[in-house]
């Protein structure tokens, strides 16, 4: 199991074929309490760096973009009824949604933890 | 190009009791300033709703203006002042009561809002006004009340020398009580002169979350002094810009460049009730044509507030009509977090004003539903004295 980072503070959690995406501690912090996550349709065809999601705080939208190009196949209906879990737990219970990947090339294109570790010092 | 930015920034006496307490420093109206401590906008905002939140408005405009050659004749004297500031704005200042403070607006000569400030009375001199204008117009302001006064008046801007602390919520008279006693006998919209470690302090009842609450003028010397004076009561938490945005959203409360504007009148603004009531019979304030025309009806958008189903509509948002026709824009939009959803401020036509009109918010391209609603969201709770038998 991998996971990887973007520049715009996205992670994807690599399990076979399929990515787990969400934003990272930093990336939720930064932006605070998290009060609406608008999620993308499941079956949505997604490229590298496409609007995936919308995640509201208090004061701004911030657009979460997917990492690598692929298809929705399932999104976390939990953050409908309660966003904050990406605050608390933006890892695990505060995932966004999964990924069919297309090119498993794209992974390598990401930042590994000590690169994305780099970024946010 | 961050560091470039904050060389030109300003920052206020108690810059480095944010930057201290973790503050997240941010530009807002030219001075560094805190958009919200460690515990977040939600938790800050909840706080000053239940106990008291201690907030740094020293960015905003305090100034005095005082007759030259007063008579020595308080009524005459308070007269004379009136006059000078009444020809700018739309609210009876001769009419006020020693101490008394009043919400106004400043006006162009078409009717439109080039700012909304406080104007007071001075407690202890005739020909004297406590006058606090809003950060981001407050040298247009300025200007223009001096070139007013010309010679029979002065301006002093206290900004600069002294900070504005807000000290707002519930517990915020029991906070007082303990730092100036004498301030708890203050009803809303009544300030006046208290000493602190020594040196004056002026404390006003009044404020921008729609709590009852304290807004108190501080020499520089003593500011830091006062705030941690203020912190060392377990009730009270530093709040940042961000909670002080949802606070006044909440309560219904205006913010100056957005829902309102120089394009923007009261009457439009839902602020008829800052035109006084011989002003508006003499007719006697910048855009009175239009401004009573639109008391009359002559009205084609007016100030509601939105219940946003979903996604909050954010400023700029367009509104449409049940049938999804544009009627109207948000001018302030986000989350309550002391109602758990979305609000908005915003223009639509009269006839799709009436509370509990079904209207809707276009949110990135997407339709949803919203409500007219009554403002303020969140009711009001200020202290207002009993009148005297």
């Amino acid at each position: 199991m991998t996971t990887k980072f973007t520049p715009d503070h996205e992670y994807i959690r690599v399990e076979g074929a399929t990515g787990i995406v969400g934003i990272t501690p930093y990336a939720q912090d930064a932006l605070g309490d998290i009060v609406f996550v608008e999620l993308p349709s499941v079956g949505k065809v997604l490229k590298k760096g496409d609007e995936a999601a919308v995640v509201e705080s208090v004061k701004a939208a911030s657009e979460i973009y997917a990492p690598v190009a692929g298809t929705v196949t399932e999104v976390n209906d939990a953050l409908t009824g309660n966003p904050g879990l990406i605050n608390s737990d933006p890892e695990n219970e505060g995932w966004i949604y999964k990924i069919a990947i297309a090119d498993a090339g794209e992974i390598d294109g990401l930042l590994d933890d000590a690169a994305y570790a780099d970024l946010t010092k | 190009m961050a560091q470039s930015t904050a060389e030109t920034l300003k920052t206020t006496p108690l810059v480095e009791r944010h930057i201290a307490a973790g503050g997240r420093m941010v530009p807002f109206g030219g001075y560094n300033l805190p958009v919200q401590y460690p515990t977040g906008i939600m938790a800050e905002h909840k706080w000053t709703r239940e106990f008291a939140g201690l907030f740094d408005v020293s960015h905003m405009g305090p100034s005095f203006l005082t007759l030259n050659s007063p008579s020595g004749d308080a009524e005459a004297d308070h007269a004379a002042i009136a006059a000078i500031i009444e020809p700018l704005i739309c609210g009876d200042i001769a009419g006020l009561k020693s101490g008394q403070i009043r919400y106004t607006l400043l006006l162009n000569e078409t009717g439109g809002a080039l700012d909304d400030l406080m104007v007071a009375r001075s407690p202890l001199f005739g020909g004297s006004l406590y006058i606090v204008v809003n950060a981001g117009t407050k040298d247009g302001d300025f200007a223009r009340i001096a070139a007013a006064a010309g010679d029979k008046a002065k301006l002093t801007r206290a900004d600069g020398d002294n900070a504005l602390l807000a000290l707002q919520g519930p517990e915020a008279v029991n906070v007082m009580a303990q730092i100036a006693p004498g301030a708890v006998d203050l009803g809303f919209m009544q300030y006046a002169p208290f000493d602190f470690a020594g040196q004056k302090i002026i404390v006003a009842r009044s404020g921008y979350t729609g709590e009852d609450g304290f807004e108190i003028l501080v020499p520089n010397a003593n500011a830091t002094a006062l705030w941690d004076a203020l912190l060392a009561d377990d009730r009270v938490k530093p709040i940042g810009l961000g909670a002080r945005d949802s606070l006044r959203l909440e309560a219904g409360l205006p913010l100056y460049g957005h829902d309102l504007n120089e394009t923007i009148s009261p009457i439009e603004a839902g602020l008829g009730f800052a035109v006084s009531k011989r002003r508006r019979e003499a007719a006697d304030f910048p855009g009175a044509s239009r401004i009573l025309a639109e008391r009359e009806g002559g009205l084609s958008r007016v100030r509601v507030g939105l219940i946003v189903e979903g996604a909050p509509a954010r400023e700029g948002a367009e509104i449409l009509d049940a049938s999804g026709t544009a009627i109207g824009v948000v001018t302030s939009g986000g989350f309550a977090p002391s109602l758990g959803k979305a609000i908005a401020l915003g223009f639509v036509p009269p006839s799709h004003a009436a509370n509990g009109t079904l209207l809707q918010v276009s949110v990135r391209g997407r339709s949803q539903s919203a409500q007219v609603v009554e403002t303020p969201f969140v009711p009001h709770r200020y202290f207002r004295k009993p009148k005297a038998s």
